[in-house]
């Protein structure tokens, strides 16, 4: 395997994380203290911006450039930390928030003295109860401590993070539906510009970042952001958790240094396939990423080479399928999520999701006909390109690349009248 | 609109922003008093944030964790997306509904369980998952699913859908 020291797992599984006795007893709040005392916030700005950390909630926007197009007006600046991590695939957020929290809220506040930030808030997905009382709590230590509140650890820098749960809809994730709900209205995304920066949560410059990424800050202050763009590719650099699911032996998460090949992480890392099973497809960005194939297992796991196959890292969920899978089911069944998430703000998202559902749900039940792959290979453009946010834009790649790769998957459905794969189940309960 | 439920809802609006920004929050807490979203509480919360009922109510049925129905003391929520796909989800809802007599969406008829079908949990390396009032349960078999079955009908549960 490539050699590569993790930070962000460090330690998971063999100690309470969570615990704030242990979390200082390995350094934590080490890196907030430094930034506090031996930086301005733009120098903190300007380390971020070095070490080439780009933004691990999906679309990969460069961390320090994000900060930086804050308006200098004087108005109160807010950070939002997107905790609705709902992508098909992707699980990495839940285990950060339920198992690290402390790093979260260090990250939070070094942002936030980065950037300047009036307030911090904390958006956790509704589904996730365990994690939210996890955060609370370990919100709750850290307050007792001095380091959240007024005049943290010593210096002038006074902030507090207020807590905000979600209440069940995927497309909170987007950071502008994010920001509606939070304002307690409708979670509909808003049309961009103005973007968040100059207009954001109450109009307000506002700062919106996954998880993951603030999670990385502390460790770019301690070590530095030349350790952090030495790891892996020039352009996308660093650790990044993968989630791993699927067809593999060993699903999970694992923290890798961006750019080893998608061969090392599914063999390697997740255990490879079952015994006698070969790779069929896999989606390489969560469930809005289009699929790679066999043939591009030596791929790098990094933004550019995925980039480079016309698909994408996304949140960074790679989802396997060997040979056993249905590529129609498996399209059906992401097409289904899409059209159940819609926001319903725009016709092709709206419409289209529900007709392509209907269309594929047909095939998957032997139902299909000639016409019905006719139109499935002329739709994308229809649809693709045509929404306001890229939530519309996410219903056809997947279905596209596997119908380009494999048609005759597709055409058998209607030849057979059922799935070749098997012996005739279908899904009967779409 | 009862007092304690005015004392929590000028807390919580203390506590955010505004009126609206309290509104979620509000509702959550509503619904874990009452067992689901009533026609009151939707009367208190525009009272309270100044908004329209019905602007409360469309607010309100955008998000899916908000009921505006009466649900059952349990609430099961199983995962359909891909990754449970792979691993048995669909076996699995199939066994579910059969179990309860119910569709995507329904109540038992004794009014105790709900049942719904459920978008990706973040749970998939532990496919197929599912939540029961919030709570993970993974790697759920067929017969897994009917022991757990057994051990909530016997059990007195917090709150479906807790706010806190
Ligand atoms: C439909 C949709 C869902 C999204 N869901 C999430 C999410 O759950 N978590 C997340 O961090 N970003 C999500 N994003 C990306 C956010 O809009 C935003 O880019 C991100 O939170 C910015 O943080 P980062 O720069 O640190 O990555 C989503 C985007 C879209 C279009
Ligand atoms: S593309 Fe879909 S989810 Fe996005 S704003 Fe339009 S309707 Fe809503
Ligand atoms: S697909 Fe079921 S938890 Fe992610």
């Amino acid at each position: 395997m490539t050699p590569f020291e993790p930070v962000l797992t460090k330690g998971l599984g063999e100690l309470d994380l969570a615990d704030i006795d242990v979390y200082e007893s390995r350094g934590g709040f080490g890196a907030l203290r430094k930034a506090l005392r031996d930086l301005t916030p733009d120098a903190v700005v300007s380390e971020v911006s070095a070490s080439n950390l780009r933004g691990r909630g999906g679309a990969g926007f460069p961390t320090g450039k994000k900060w930086s197009f804050l308006p200098k007006d004087g108005r109160p600046r807010y950070l939002v930390c997107n905790c609705d991590e709902a992508e098909p695939g992707t699980f990495k957020d839940r285990m950060l928030l339920e198992k690290t929290p402390l790093q979260i809220i260090e990250g939070l506040l070094i942002s936030a003295y980065a950037i300047q930030a009036k307030e911090i808030i904390m958006y956790i997905r509704g589904e996730f109860l365990e994690g939210y009382r996890v955060f609370k709590n370990a919100l709750d230590a850290v307050r007792s401590r001095g380091y959240v509140g007024q005049k943290i650890a010593g210096s002038d820098f006074s902030i507090d993070i207020l807590l905000h749960r979600g209440a069940g809809a995927y497309i909170c994730g987007e950071e502008t539906a994010l920001l509606n709900s939070v304002e307690g209205k409708r979670g509909e995304p808003r049309l961009k510009p103005p973007f968040p920066a100059n207009a954001g949560l109450y109009g307000m410059p506002t700062v919106v970042n996954n998880v993951e990424t603030v999670a990385l800050v502390p460790y770019i202050m301690t070590r530095g952001a030349k350790w952090f763009a030495s790891i892996g590719p020039e352009k996308s650099p660093g650790p990044k958790i993968v989630s791993v699911s699927g067809h593999v032996q060993r699903p999970g998460n694992y923290e890798i240094p961006l750019g080893i090949s998608m061969r090392e992480l599914i063999d390697e890392y997740a255990g490879g396939l079952r015994p006698g099973r070969r790779v069929k497809a896999i989606q390489p960005g969560g469930g809005s990423s289009a699929a790679i194939f066999e043939e591009d297992l030596d791929t790098g796991y990094d933004y550019e080479s995925l980039a480079a196959k016309r698909t994408m890292l996304g949140s960074g969920a790679v989802v396997v399928m060997d040979d056993t899978a249905c590529l129609v089911r498996s399209s059906m069944t992401l097409v289904r999520f899409f059209e159940k998430e819609s926001c319903g703000q725009c016709t092709p998202c709206r419409e289209g999701g529900q007709w392509v559902h209907r269309l594929v749900a047909r095939l998957e039940a032997g139902e299909g006909t000639d016409a019905d792959l006719r139109v499935l290979n002329t739709i994308n453009t229809t649809i693709t390109g045509t929404n306001l946010c890229p939530l519309g834009d996410s219903i056809m790649p997947f279905l596209s690349s596997v119908l380009t790769r494999f048609p005759d998957e597709f055409a058998a459905h209607v030849k057979l009248a059922r799935c070749p794969l098997s012996a005739g189940s279908s899904e009967s309960a779409a | 609109m009862t007092p304690a439920r005015e004392a929590k809802g000028k807390t919580l609006i203390a506590a955010h922003h505004d009126g609206q920004s309290a509104l979620i929050p509000f509702l959550q807490y509503c619904q874990e008093e009452d067992g689901y979203v009533t026609p009151t509480a939707l009367d208190d919360a525009a009272t309270l944030t100044g908004l329209t009922r019905g602007e409360v109510e469309s607010i309100a049925s955008f998000y899916s964790l908000l009921f505006q129905r009466p649900i059952g003391k349990h609430v099961i929520q199983v995962c359909r997306t891909l990754a449970c796909m792979l691993g048995g989800a669909d076996e699995l809802r199939a066994h579910a509904r059969a179990r309860l007599g119910v569709t995507d969406g329904g109540t038992t008829s004794d009014g105790v369980f709900t049942y719904e079908e459920v978008e990706c949990l973040a749970a998939c390396d532990k496919a197929p998952c599912l939540q029961h009032n919030l709570r993970y349960h993974y790697n759920v078999t067929p017969a897994e699913f009917d022991r757990l079955l057994e051990q909530w009908k016997n059990e007195r549960p917090e709150a479906a859908m807790p706010a806190e």
